[in-house]
């Protein structure tokens, strides 16, 4: 008869953890290179290109106005990628799961390894983001590096988001419309590019219930040695997103895996 | 000799809404034996190997296996068996070697140990060449044997094969099976589901006779064959007409027939005088051959359906 599912372990998590860092560790080479790419690409293009033709941000170049929302965008699209796309393979083309599942490992653990890894895919991401702006000169001061524990709880609020969307959908399609609809307005409204506050007031309370927009904010925060209470509510808000997201996450893929 | 049971069901079952894939069923696997589960596709046996590995929760009844209730504690039940499902379930992310250590953390043994069981495991199933080679580039054959290595991995005391031999050649097959026997020889129980009569009567101690979500018998190879239907068959391919003619003419011999579609199964105790009769009535059918009753057979009788459809 059906009891409540077991509690998540974190040694079993770990296990899955280190799995996908062996996988990882055959292709890292290859991997890594675009995550220091991508963000030269942004800072020529967008900070240095447009910037020429954006002076006023408030006493800083437009260089600085993006960099630390872009380097928050960049833990984003890493974590995310790992919990939708590569999960969803894992699961349903590859058979991975049931391999692990018939091991000691259940469903949670399974889960809660897919979200730790996802939260480390999103830290390289978004360290090797930070490692490029440290070579542009940005942000050289010792506050920085409140951001490293940063790249690792954001990454982890946004492999859970992915994994929410994973566990629910048939379809590999269907991760187009996360992609399309949810995560690029995000990435286009969150403050990185412009302030929210030039845009009606309605997207600014939306903004205020999206994750990203609490990243940025305390990115910038931390980046510009703002330090203030609302630093703090940012942090808060990720916080505690993060955990009741976890929670829900494994419901859901416990429920998925286990029928 | 007297052994202890190391899996036991009572009134197990499995629905999915309003599908019944598994009705209520009784079974008890003895400790060191080989267990088949033999019926066609869709008679339920895979759902009772995974509510067996703990991959679904059963629906009602009780299931305990090495003396630990399924639904109790799924990582320490799991802890004491390996499995090998139906499709590859391999890591094509991984070589073989690192397939078999990957495995192995799951269990978290450690990395020594790990070591030694791979190298002990490769070894056995005959995969040195392969070791370094990606998953992806192995034959059928081989992918099935890593699969099992990959179970043993942890040295359980119940290993599950689910179709085992599905889609290999022959030969392929044939190794697995004298793997199945070196295992059983070890002491490990064997706990399998096919449709191949061959492989159930190859490898089973005991078997279930699995239908439409039913066991509808129960016993070793021999017995079932034994109880359930006479030990000699004679089969007959001809038209209607042919057909009737020679049951009318022989049925003071024939103990059970069964009309199929195709053929015309004759069962009695001793064929030769029943073939020979047959023979020399002359009658032109297509083709006439005795042969030693199957455990298809035994299916056919108490189903009324062939085995594979």
């Amino acid at each position: 008869m059906k009891k409540a599912a077991p509690p998540v372990r974190l040694l079993s998590a770990w296990r899955v953890w280190q799995r996908n860092a062996t996988v990882y560790k055959r292709t890292w080479k290859l991997n890594i290179l675009p995550n220091f790419f991508e963000p030269f690409l942004y800072l020529i293009g967008m900070g240095v290109g447009l910037g020429a033709y954006v002076n006023d941000m408030g006493g800083t170049s437009y260089l600085e106005f993006i960099a630390p929302g872009l380097l928050v965008s960049s833990i984003m699209w890493g974590a995310s990628l790992e919990t939708t796309y590569n999960v969803f393979v894992k699961m349903n083309f590859d058979r991975i799961y049931d391999g692990i599942l018939s091991t000691p490992i259940n469903p949670k653990d399974l889960a809660m390894g897919e979200l730790l890894w996802g939260a480390t895919r999103g830290t390289i991401y978004g360290g090797a983001f930070w490692s490029i702006l440290f070579v542009f000169g940005l942000g050289w001061h010792p506050g920085i590096l409140l951001i490293f524990p940063l790249l690792f709880i954001i990454g982890l609020l946004f492999a859970t988001v992915g994994l929410i969307f994973t566990s629910f959908i048939k379809e590999i399609e269907l991760f187009n419309y996360f992609f399309t609809l949810f995560l690029t307005p995000l990435f286009l409204f969150s403050g990185i590019f412009f302030p929210l506050e030039q845009l009606p007031e309605i997207v600014q309370i939306i903004a205020w219930f999206t994750p990203l927009y609490h990243g940025v904010e305390l990115s910038r925060g931390i980046f510009n040695q703002m330090w203030s209470f609302e630093l703090l509510t940012h942090f808060l808000w990720i916080l505690i997103v993060t955990v009741l997201n976890i929670y829900f996450v494994l419901y859901r893929i416990h429920k998925r895996l286990y029928k | 000799m007297e052994r202890s049971p190391i899996v036991k069901a009572k009134g197990l079952t499995k629905t999915y809404g309003d599908l019944v894939a598994v009705n209520a069923i009784d079974f008890q696997i003895e400790a060191g034996t080989c267990y088949g589960f033999l019926g066609p596709n869709g008679a339920g046996k895979t759902t009772v190997m995974r509510m067996i590995y703990c991959a679904t929760p059963s629906s009602d009844g009780s299931l305990i296996v090495n003396d630990l209730d399924v639904n109790d504690d799924m990582s320490a039940v799991k802890r004491s068996i390996g499995v090998v499902t139906q499709d590859d379930s391999l890591d094509y992310d991984l070589n073989v070697m690192n397939n078999l250590l990957v495995y192995a953390r799951y269990y978290d043994m450690k990395r020594e140990d790990a070591l030694i069981r791979a190298e002990e495991l490769i070894d056995f199933f005959q995969l040195g060449e392969k070791r370094d080679e990606n998953v992806r580039r192995l034959s059928g054959g081989m992918k099935r044997r890593l699969q099992i290595a990959r179970a043993l991995i942890n040295k359980p005391d119940v290993l599950i094969l689910d179709e085992p031999s599905t889609g290999l050649d022959p030969q392929a097959r044939h190794h697995v099976w004298a793997k199945c026997h070196e295992l059983i020889d070890r002491g490990v129980t064997l706990l399998l589901t096919t449709h191949y009569m061959d492989e159930a009567e190859q490898l089973c101690d005991r078997m279930a006779v699995m239908d439409r979500g039913r066991i509808v018998t129960e016993g070793s190879p021999w017995e079932l064959i034994n109880q359930e239907i006479p030990p000699q068959v004679v089969e007959v391919r001809g038209d209607t007409e042919q057909r009737r003619k020679i049951l009318e003419v022989v049925q003071d011999e024939v103990e059970y027939s069964e009309s199929l579609a195709d053929r015309l199964l004759l069962y009695s105790s001793g064929s030769t005088n029943l073939y020979t009769r047959i023979q020399e009535l002359d009658l032109k059918v297509k083709t006439v051959l005795s042969r030693r009753s199957s455990l298809e057979d035994v299916f056919l009788k108490l189903t009324g359906r062939e085995l594979i459809d």
